[in-house]
This record gives structure tokens, C-alpha cells and sequence, in this order.
């Protein structure tokens, strides 16, 4: 859904994907903690719109049309060309301007969905296992930082109860080494009980596995790369194509090299079976549609305000949007016992995922 | 199972070795309890048992331990993980990952047990330790006594021959603790698991030991037998034993069944004494409390963290908070001392609103030790804490001090406040909250950690703090503490008073809370060993 949305500067469109994916997470979200995030970014999407319109009249490119209002207008040196501030407003400009934020916006809450809907454990869980200690390393620091907030509460408490400033410099100061120290401490901990458990036991090949482990890491980034290329033309100097098909080769093989080296087992892995299917199948056919509405030339994917019009609502694209809705009646509901809360939207994390305005997900909250 | 030959232990060079010459075995599906006083290498034996120590602390180890055969001099402790399974105090701190489920999986990743073996053990281990209802909860969101159950859960599933514990109780109430040994009892007699626990309040574990292990500390040999010959000359003993070397029973009762048999003639004697306990001397109570919470409720997120709760403290009263984990008791403290401000009702301490005051007046009435003393200390050395404390709250420099050596004498000022005992690092911050004399003395779960001759000292202070004006509220789960020194018991529960009134009639009726003289001398409400030594000498006279 968010490179569909890239794909399209109808604002009709951009809503209807809005509302689409505003369902699918209402109908399917869990009472985990990371549930709550869909209402940030709706919030940070509304913020965006606002922050785009208001530079587009303060600073924005004059462009000629109904003119709704005359700001003052300042000049600026020669170097600033392209640059003005004030001058008259068209209704034009401000709507192309909120048509833009609204793109931006609506990728926003794609992303945001998809952290709603799944968590980042689990996402860790499906690194491939040469990957393992980046892995578990990360996951350590996820569980990290709502431990962090303890400490640092505890922290604070204990200042106060020794009658000492809990704000300001000096406050802080009095924060910092305490909370290290904390955290040092728990980390060491940790580290204890991980030994114990059999982390890091020896393995049959090391050197092997470690060259496993950078041909993924390699493969990884040069995917990331190439999805990139692929995406926006220009950006990589070799073109998004042959990166990414360097590193897709690279990551199967360290994969499948390391993969069998390994002697760890992975507890429950995730099974994809017919609803992950349904649901990764919904997803693609909604940029399909997108895909060759663009191909094509279906009238009304792009929306520009020349002239000055109503944007239409092409039907063939609707209909696109409307497979996205399926994830909320195939998936399996999170408060299904027996099955492990809301993969779903994974496909929704794959495609903000590859795209680039996103992030990397799990890892950007 | 577990062997250990001629085994001494130092941390460096330099330092006095804290084990030496230590010969051991431990036979398979034995449960041994290790005793001993803070600082007397407990920790250190049960951590060489499977090689953290020296693998992970350092220091110098000589002879051998071997388990099942295998050396920890060649097998770093993750090579040891399928046979020993390792405990530490603090469930939380060592926990991997955030759900239940997958903690409990971790070791078996590890060590690459099979998809298939691995579900099936970890249903085993859910069902045995009755974590079922849990499994997709995380971590973060369990009470103490869970989280202790799924640390344990997450080494069983390891299939550990041997399970090796560092007070595993100290941190949950009565009620939990019971689970988490009954759990214990279960594996040495279902599954032949060998178990060393090591734990302070022997009240608790000393009638499921099959052995003990008495640590003297300072490198004397250890003490190793039967609990009932162990106990007949231990320094450190339940009131139980204490109870029964009073009475002169032989042997030694280890449980209050086996007492209550033998006691028949101690109850005949101290029933036809007199009728009733002796009264302990009440307080010289002023009508008007000292510090009050009316109808107070706290809320975090969507949990009602204390409802509608009423607490008055009179001037020289000891008030103890009981109730189970995460039912409210540090809310309230919390509360009392402007921490935290309630949801609904009021509080006053000397007619003023804690919430309101700023720290520097708020510390000249109320002081707050939490539940871990030491993140009170903040300074580099003992000495540096007494005077910050001085600096800040305006005392004439030395009082700290000199507070400090009224609690506790002979505190090493160099040292840094991490490097003391349990006992000691309590014993700086309260001195450090003491030294603006604050009529109002709150104490959040002080006995954790601390072996029964800092106990004693502790209730020592307390009363001299009481007879010296001091009111003091502590939230505990030591119901021995509570029977030695509280004159009223409140005990909590969801955030709701379930009973409140003078500690005796409260901790008597209850079989949870009810300390183990209580529960041997019932029905007659006798509280402590020493009340039951006074009422016999006076006989006597």
C-alpha cells in the first residue's frame, strides 16, 4: 500500500488507501504495546500536511492560477533564485501542496500500520539464522529500553528522597552516572545469564559461518541498495536491476551456507501457510493494479491542478485498493489462541520495507 | 553428581581466599541448602558449580569441581548448559527475549535441540510449573513470584540434571514463595533433579532440605549434614530451631507439623501461666496521628493501583504494609513520601501535603529507603556520602556520621558503597536518612538480602528509633520481621485494605502471614521466641 501511494497523486485515491488500511488494523490489531503506534503516525501524518501547505505559501514556488490571497512579499539576493518569500497564493499551489502531504502522510500510516500489526520480536525472528547474534543483540536492546525508563524513574525517585534537584543541569548530571551505572550493571548480568544458558556454545566451523555471515550482511545491503535503484531511477550509479541482483545471489548463498552450518534450532518458527499467502497475494495485487494503471495510462492515477477540476475516482483502481482490504477477514485474528498474534500485515511491512521514505521498520521507532 | 576436590577460591591474589580446601559431593536428587552469613561465599560455591565462577568473575580457583563427570576447568559454563541450570536473585535481569514462550526456548536454541523436542518440553514445562495462562504474556508484565517461575522454567527446559539457585524467595511474599519451593520439591521427587539453593530465610526452605550445607565464611571448613544436627548448632537458625532449643526438644522439629507434635507440653506450660501473651508496652500514643492518607487511590495506565485506602500513624508507632507482590505497598510509601501524588484523597505528614513540599523540606519529615538501598548512594566512598548528605541537608558536617555509627559501627568509610554487604549498604542509607531526623521513617522490603544477625540488628534500631519518638511504616514480606517489631499490620490487596488492626490479632489469623511460632503455639497468639523466653523465665522466678 505505501508504493502504491507513491505511486499515485490522486487525492481520492490517497484517501480511499487511508481509510482501507485504517480498517485492516482496527480489525486486526493486538493489545501489545507496539499496537499503539498507528495513532503517532496518523498524528505525525497530520503534521506533515500542515508543515508542507504552510511552506508552500510562506515559501513555495509561485505557481500562476487563482490567486486567494497576497502575502507580503520579500526580496531576496540573486543567489536565492527559485526561492521567494510571500507573494500571492494560489489556490493551486496550496492544493498541490496538500496533495503532496497527504502522499507523504498516507506512506506514514502504511508504515505506521504495519508496526501496529506486527511486532519487532517477531520480525527479529525471521532474520535468517547466520544473522542470529545481530539478532539477539538487537532484541536485547529492545527490551532494553522499557528497563531503561524503570531505572531511570527509580533514579529520580531517589533524588528526590534525598532532597536533591530532579530537574535541570544538575538534575541531569545526577541522572547519567546512576543510570549507566545501571545499565552496565544489568548488562553484565545478562551476559551471566546468557553464558549459562548455552549462548555462543562452540561450533564445527567458525570461519566458515563467518563468511556466511558477511556474504548475507553483504547481500542485505546491496538488496537495500538495489530496491532503492529500483525504486527511484538515478539515486545508484549501476541502476537498481543488477545490484539487486548481486545481492540477492550473495543472500541465498550465505544463507544457505550458513544456515546448514549452524547447529542452533529455532524454537516455533513462523509456518507460512495458506492465510500468509492470501494475505502477501492481497498486498501485490494492489500495487499490481497501480503498476499497470501506470503502464497503462488509466486516466486519473496522477491529479495535477491544471486545469482547476474535481479528481475522478477510476474504478479499476478502486478496485485495486479494495484487495487490501482482504488481510482483515483471511488473517487470523490475534485473539485466536493457538496461533501467534497478527502476521497480516507483514506484507504491509515488506512494501514500506522497500520503500525508502519509510525507513527501516521495527527499527526507526 | 556434583564433586568438588579440594577446591580454594580468591578473587585476587591479594584477598584472604573465601573458599579453601573445600571437599564436597552432592548425590543425584538431592536437595541441598546452602547456608551461611552475607558475604560468606554462598554465591561463590553455587556459582563454581557451573563455572561463572572463575570462568566469568575472575579470581583464582584450584582443585577441581566436576558435574556428572565434567570438569568446569575445560568447560566454560555454556558448554555446561545442558546439565546445570543456573538461578540468579533477579529473575528480570536475566531474561533474553520478551514473551514468556521464548524464554522459555532460549537455552534449547542454544544448544540446537530439534523443532519437535523443543515444543514438546516447553508444554512440559508449562504445565509443570503451571505457567500455561502466561505463555504469550510479556515478560516485563509478570509479578515477581511469575517472573521467578519463568527464570526457572527457562533453565528446566534445558532438561538440567542438576538446578542450582541463589535466593530464589527473597524477593517474592509468603504465598509465592511457597509455590516456587513446592515447584522445587516437585522436580527432586518427580524428576530426580539434584537442587542447591541458597537462601536466607531458612523459615522457608529448611523443612525441604534433604542436607545442609553451612558456609562459616572467611574460608573455615564447611559444615555439612542432616538439617535437624546442622541446625542444632548453627549460628544462623529459624525461629523454629530457636523455639525448639528453648524447649529442649530432641531432635531438632524442621517443620511446624513435627513441632506442633512435640510442643504439647510447652502449650500446657505457657497456657496455664497465663491466659494471654504478654501485652507488649504500647507507645505513648497522642490522639492526633502524625501522617495520615485518607481515601486514597493511585492509578498507573488503566491498574488501580490502591483504592480508597486509609492509614493513620501515631507518633512512636511501628505500622507494617503487607500483601502480596504488586499489591500496592510501594504505592503507598510512595504516596507518603511525595513521590507520587493520589489520584483521589489526601495525605499529610505534620498537616502539610508531602506532594507540595520541596525535597529539602520534605526529607526534615519523611525519608523513604526503597526497596534497593543502594540507589540511594550515589558517591564514590562511604565517607563522600556522609558529607554530601551533611552539605545537603544543611547539618553541621560530621552528623551523618555519626548517625551512621549509631546504626551500624565499624562501616569501612573507603569503601565504595557497591562493595559492602547487603547489610552494611542499608545500613549507609539510612544513616544518610536519618540524619535530618524525619519524624516519619518509611521502609520498603528492608530484611531483603540481609542474613538474621543484621536482622536483629535492624529490629534493635527500630525500636530505639521508636522509643525515641519515631513512627515507622514498613512494607514487607517477612512476616518474622513484622512479629518481631510492628504494633499495628495492614495487609493489602489489589489495592484494597483487607484487614488492619494491632499486628498480633492480624498475623495470627492468617495462614499465610502467620510467622512460625504463631503457627506451633496457635491458638494462644504468641508471636516471637523471645516473648515465649520471657513469659518462662518470669514462671521460673
Amino acid at each position: 500500500m505505501g508504493v502504491a501511494a507513491v505511486r499515485t497523486t490522486n487525492p481520492m485515491l490517497l484517501a480511499f488507501i487511508a481509510v482501507v488500511v485504517v480498517f485492516v488494523v482496527a480489525a486486526r490489531r493486538s493489545a501489545a504495546p507496539w499496537s499503539r503506534s498507528l495513532a503517532v503516525f496518523f498524528r505525525l501524518g497530520l503534521i506533515v500536511i500542515v508543515i508542507r501547505v504552510v511552506v508552500q505559501v510562506v515559501f513555495g514556488y509561485r505557481l500562476p492560477g487563482h490567486v486567494l490571497f497576497t502575502l507580503p512579499h520579500v526580496p531576496l539576493p540573486g543567489w536565492a533564485a527559485g526561492v521567494s518569500i510571500g507573494g500571492p497564493v494560489t489556490l493551486e499551489s496550496v492544493l498541490q501542496a496538500a496533495v503532496d502531504g497527504l502522499r507523504l502522510a498516507v506512506i506514514l500510516l502504511c508504515f505506521g500500520a504495519a508496526n501496529s500489526l506486527a511486532s519487532p520480536y517477531r520480525l527479529l525472528r525471521c532474520l535468517p539464522t547466520v544473522l542470529y547474534e545481530a539478532g539477539v543483540a538487537v532484541t536485547v536492546a529492545l527490551t532494553f529500553a522499557p528497563e531503561l525508563v524503570i531505572t531511570i524513574g527509580s533514579i529520580r525517585d531517589a533524588r528526590r528522597l534525598r532532597g536533591r534537584p530532579t530537574r535541570g543541569i544538575a538534575g541531569l548530571r545526577g541522572l547519567a552516572i546512576p543510570v549507566l551505572e545501571g545499565a552496565l550493571d544489568r548488562s553484565l548480568q545478562l551476559a551471566a545469564s546468557m553464558d549459562a544458558r548455552g549462548y555462543g556454545r562452540r561450533f564445527a566451523a567458525p570461519a566458515h559461518r563467518r563468511l556466511a555471515t558477511g556474504a548475507t550482511a553483504l547481500g542485505l545491503l546491496l538488496v537495500m541498495l538495489g530496491v532503492f535503484g529500483a525504486l527511484d531511477p538515478g539515486s545508484v550509479p549501476s541502476g537498481g536491476i543488477p545490484v539487486l541482483a548481486i545481492g540477492a545471489v550473495l543472500l541465498a548463498m550465505g544463507m544457505t551456507a550458513g544456515g546448514r552450518r549452524s547447529p542452533r534450532t529455532r524454537y516455533r518458527p513462523d509456518v507460512w501457510r495458506l492465510p500468509e499467502w492470501g494475505v502477501s497475494l492481497s498486498g501485490c495485487a494492489v500495487l499490481g493494479a497501480f503498476v499497470i494503471a501506470g503502464v497503462v495510462g488509466v486516466q486519473g492515477l496522477q491529479f495535477t491542478p491544471y486545469p482547476l477540476r474535481a479528481p475522478t475516482l477510476p474504478l479499476f483502481l478502486c478496485i485495486g485498493i479494495l484487495a487490501g482490504l482482504l488481510p482483515a477477514v483471511m488473517a487470523p485474528s490475534p485473539r485466536d489462541p493457538g496461533y501467534r498474534e497478527a502476521d497480516e500485515e507483514m506484507v504491509d511491512l515488506v512494501q514500506s520495507e522497500t520503500n525508502p521514505s519509510a525507513g527501516v521498520p521495527g527499527v526507526a521507532r | 553428581m556434583i564433586r568438588f576436590s579440594d577446591v580454594s577460591f580468591s578473587y585476587s591474589a591479594a584477598d584472604e581466599p573465601i573458599l579453601r580446601h573445600v571437599d564436597l559431593t552432592i548425590g543425584e536428587g538431592e536437595f541441598c541448602l546452602v547456608v551461611g552469613a552475607t558475604g560468606s561465599g554462598k554465591s561463590t560455591l553455587l556459582g563454581a558449580i557451573n563455572g561463572l565462577v572463575p570462568h566469568f568473575t575472575g579470581g583464582r580457583l584450584s582443585g577441581t569441581v566436576t558435574v556428572d563427570g565434567r570438569s568446569t576447568r575445560d568447560n566454560p559454563p555454556r558448554e555446561l548448559a545442558d546439565l546445570v541450570g543456573m538461578v540468579g536473585q533477579n529473575p528480570s535481569a536475566s531474561f533474553v527475549t520478551d514473551v514468556v514462550e521464548d524464554e522459555l526456548a532460549y537455552a534449547m536454541e542454544n544448544l540446537g535441540v530439534s523443532p519437535e523436542a523443543m515444543r514438546r518440553r516447553v508444554e512440559d514445562t508449562l504445565d509443570l510449573l503451571g505457567l500455561h495462562e502466561l505463555r504469550h504474556r510479556p515478560l516485563l508484565s509478570l509479578s515477581g513470584g511469575q517472573q521467578q517461575r519463568v527464570a526457572i522454567g527457562a533453565v528446566l527446559t534445558a532438561s538440567p540434571r542438576v538446578l542450582v539457585l541463589d535466593e530464589p524467595t527473597s524477593a517474592l511474599d509468603p504465598a509465592a514463595a511457597e509455590e516456587v519451593l513446592a515447584t522445587l520439591t516437585r522436580l527432586v521427587h518427580d524428576v530426580g533433579m539434584t537442587v542447591v539453593i541458597a537462601e536466607h530465610r531458612l523459615e522457608r526452605v529448611v523443612p525441604f532440605a534433604d542436607r545442609i550445607i553451612l558456609v562459616p565464611g572467611s574460608g573455615d571448613e564447611l559444615i555439612v549434614g542432616r538439617p535437624q544436627d546442622v541446625m542444632a548448632g548453627s549460628p544462623v537458625a529459624p525461629p523454629l530451631v530457636d523455639l525448639a532449643r528453648l524447649a529442649g526438644w530432641d531432635p531438632i522439629p524442621l517443620s511446624v507439623r513435627d513441632a506442633r507434635r512435640l510442643a504439647e507440653p510447652l502449650r500446657l506450660r505457657l497456657a496455664g501461666l497465663q491466659a494471654g501473651p504478654p501485652t507488649t508496652p504500647t507507645p505513648a500514643s497522642t490522639p492526633e496521628p502524625i501522617a495520615e492518607a485518607e481515601h486514597v487511590s493511585s492509578v498507573y495506565g488503566t491498574v488501580m493501583a490502591l483504592n480508597q485506602v486509609d492509614l493513620r500513624i501515631r507518633r512512636g508507632e511501628v505500622v507494617a504494609v503487607m500483601g502480596r507482590n504488586g499489591s500496592g505497598k510501594s504505592t503507598l510509601l510512595g504516596l507518603l513520601a511525595g513521590l507520587r501524588r493520589p489520584a483521589k484523597g489526601r495525605v499529610r505528614i505534620c498537616g502539610q501535603v508531602p506532594g507540595d513540599l520541596p525535597p529539602r523540606k520534605l526529607i526534615k519529615l519523611v525519608g523513604l529507603v526503597p526497596q534497593d538501598a543502594g540507589v540511594l548512594l550515589y558517591c564514590s566512598s562511604v565517607a563522600d556520602e556522609c558529607e554530601a548528605s551533611d552539605g545537603e541537608c544543611g547539618l553541621p558536617p560530621g552528623t551523618t556520621a555519626a548517625t551512621l555509627d549509631r546504626v551500624l559501627p565499624g562501616v569501612p568509610r573507603q569503601h565504595h558503597p557497591r562493595d559492602l554487604s547487603e547489610g552494611q549498604r542499608l545500613a549507609v542509607a539510612l544513616a544518610v536518612i536519618l540524619a535530618p531526623a524525619p519524624p516519619v521513617l518509611l521502609l520498603d522490603e528492608p530484611t531483603r538480602g540481609l542474613d538474621y544477625p543484621s536482622k536483629d540488628r535492624l529490629v534493635r534500631l527500630l525500636r530505639e528509633l521508636v522509643a525515641g519518638g519515631h513512627s515507622v511504616v514498613i512494607a514487607t514480606h517477612d512476616v518474622e520481621l513484622v512479629a518481631r517489631v510492628a504494633d499495628r499490620a495492614m495487609v493489602l490487596a489489589e489495592g484494597e485494605v483487607v484487614s488492619d488492626g494491632a499486628a498480633r490479632e492480624v498475623v495470627c489469623h492468617s495462614p499465610v502471614f502467620a510467622p512460625q511460632v504463631a503457627k506451633v503455639l496457635a491458638p494462644e497468639a504468641w508471636l516471637t521466641v523471645d516473648e515465649v523466653r520471657v513469659a518462662l523465665a518470669g514462671n521460673s522466678r
